[in-house]
């Protein structure tokens, strides 16, 4: 990213997406534009573990984290991907959030 | 990261990690690999034959939706010449259905497939929303449970189709081989372990009997994230619940451990299936497929996917309790019928002989109508193969589950209710076909 130091301070826009039934924990809402920050409270660059803290502290209104997160990670059973791509290939929770990127949760968990 | 080609074309971006074997495809070629492995199941096992009409099981949901989708697509592209068919099933909640059908409904369309939705109402003659009103919220899974097992078989005999397809995944008979192996039940596991769980035509002379209906899972080597996946790439327009959070509490486990294996391991799941259909090969009569599909007394139907959806409704333990009861009534009736129906033929001695037969019976299900039938002549055969007396369906008791349940809602209903037995079955006629009146006002949406 070519993004100065001054930009790191602020916030980077994104899309997240939730399906498969996850969308149910987040104000039945399958498509989020999000601004989040570009770092975590760390100072490192904004990951994937980072966006789920987000997640889960703005974002998720219900209040069953669980069903979402699990020992600290997304739980499995719960695809990530990364514009498109498995979030395997791009580093799972490693991955640094770009601008304009759009992750996706979707759910193998749910029936039909 | 840089970005990884795909292990096949060698051209495009690969956007996906396969767990079966950790290859990196891009998005055409995993479409394409998914469909041609789907073709080789189905052509390995000869599922289908031509001019066979074959009813897919759409619940809207994923597994079922890209079913449909994959049987079109491969039986048009390698000219299988089938027919096929939507059936869904309503249980008759208020509102609960309403998306998922609307789904199966759009999909009908998007397929051009003959679409049928039979209700609870008409298959048992009772709604799901009217036997909660007759026993309450507690327990009211176990009805919901027994009647779905049965539906789809009732439902294809009377749109008059002798084979079933279902949408159980790999991550599915995992689940059940785990289950089973940690309930100690190898009998059951061998049934849910086989990809066709027929219910031959050498149990009933009845050709329109819904227990002459073929079931079989094309999708059985399929992982849960590759058809999730293979949703997401197609664009398909699927429907999810929010039951599978919370089912009952033994297969939430079950299912909570493939799916921490898969992480650790991701072959782990195919391993689990193919150990299932290694041990079910130890299960006595199981090594010749019709003397194992002809000798079940239960229908593999009986443990696959629980209650499901209506799971969430009530208490996980709860819904266990039901099962394991229902389970130990089974055992029991089993042994019971065994000896109650051959001990007015057979001296005491034999008897005694045939009792431990029985036991051991109990312990593996399979050995036991070989035994039982050379030791005394069935009257009636067609009850003591394991029919239900009542409808038809194959059963362990005789009186199926299903009939069972109904006997006690119908018992307490206010006198102009309409019984449900065997001569409901009768009325073909019956089939309400909602293709038409549903279709005129869907339009297709994308999802
Ligand atoms: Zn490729
Ligand atoms: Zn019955």
């Amino acid at each position: 990213m070519s993004s100065s130091k001054m930009k790191n301070a602020d916030e980077i826009a994104i899309t997240v997406e939730f399906s498969g039934g996850l969308e149910m924990l987040f104000s039945n809402e399958r498509k989020h534009s999000l601004s989040i920050p570009a770092n975590d409270q760390g100072g490192s660059r904004s990951n994937i573990a980072s966006l789920v803290r987000y997640l889960c502290q703005n974002t998720m209104k219900d209040p069953r984290k669980d069903l979402f997160v699990l020992d600290g990670t997304v739980r499995p059973g719960i695809l990530v991907l990364i514009n498109d791509a498995d979030w395997e290939l791009e580093g799972e929770d490693k991955y640094e959030i770009k601008s304009g990127d759009n992750i996706l949760f979707v759910s193998t968990l749910h029936g039909g | 990261m840089p970005p990884a080609p795909c292990a096949l074309c060698k051209t495009n971006r690969a956007l996906i990690l396969r767990p079966k074997d950790h290859s990196k495809l891009c998005k055409s070629c995993f479409i394409s690999v998914f469909e041609t492995e789907i073709h080789h199941t189905i052509t390995t096992n000869t599922l289908f034959y031509r001019g066979e009409r074959i009813a897919i099981g759409a619940s809207g949901g994923k597994d079922s939706t890209v079913l449909a989708s994959v049987l079109k697509t491969l039986n048009e592209r390698y000219d299988y010449g089938v027919e096929l068919i939507l059936l869904s099933i309503d249980e008759g909640i208020k509102g609960y259905r309403d998306d998922s059908l609307e789904t199966v409904k759009r999909n009908a369309k998007q397929y051009d497939m003959p679409l049928t939705i039979l209700g609870y109402d008409e298959l048992y003659g009772w709604t799901m929303d009217q036997v909660v009103e007759q026993v309450g919220k507690k327990g009211n899974c176990t009805y919901c449970g027994v009647f779905r097992r049965q539906a789809l078989d009732r439902g294809a005999a009377r749109l008059g189709v002798r084979h079933v397809v279902t949408g159980h995944n790999a991550d599915d008979v995992a689940e059940t081989v785990l289950m089973n192996l940690l309930r100690g039940d190898l009998p059951r596991l061998s049934r849910t372990t086989s990809i066709v769980t027929s219910t031959p035509s050498a149990v009933s002379s009845d050709p329109n009997s819904h227990t002459n209906i073929k079931r079989s899972k094309p999708l059985k080597y399929a992982y849960e994230k590759e058809i999730v996946l293979y949703a997401h790439h197609k664009n398909l327009d699927y429907f999810s619940t929010e039951c599978i959070y919370s089912p009952e509490a033994f297969r939430g486990s079950a299912r909570a451990l493939i799916k921490n294996l898969e992480r650790v391991r991701p072959s782990a799941i195919l391993d689990v299936v193919r150990s299932g259909e290694d041990m079910a090969k130890l299960v006595p009569g199981s090594d010749v497929s019709c003397e194992r599909t002809c000798s079940s007394a239960t229908p593999a139907a009986e443990e696959e996917g629980g209650c499901g959806s209506s799971n969430g409704r009530t208490a996980g333990g709860e819904m266990a309790n039901m099962e394991l009861q229902l389970a130990q009534n089974d055992v029991a009736a089993e042994a019971g019928l065994e000896v109650e129906i051959t001990s007015s033929h057979i001296t005491s001695s034999q008897l005694e002989e045939h009792t431990v037969k029985a036991v051991q019976a109990a312990n593996g299900k399979n050995g036991r109508k070989k035994k039982g039938l050379a030791i005394t002549p069935r009257k009636n055969p067609k009850q003591v193969m394991g029919q239900c007396k009542r409808c038809g369906y194959l059963s362990s008791q005789e009186i199926c589950k299903a009939c069972v349940l109904l006997e006690g809602l119908n018992k307490n209903r206010p006198k102009n209710s309409i019984e449900v037995d065997y001569e409901v079955q009768e009325k073909e006629n019956g089939v309400v076909q909602c293709v038409t009146n549903g279709l005129t006002r869907v339009h297709i949406t994308g999802d």
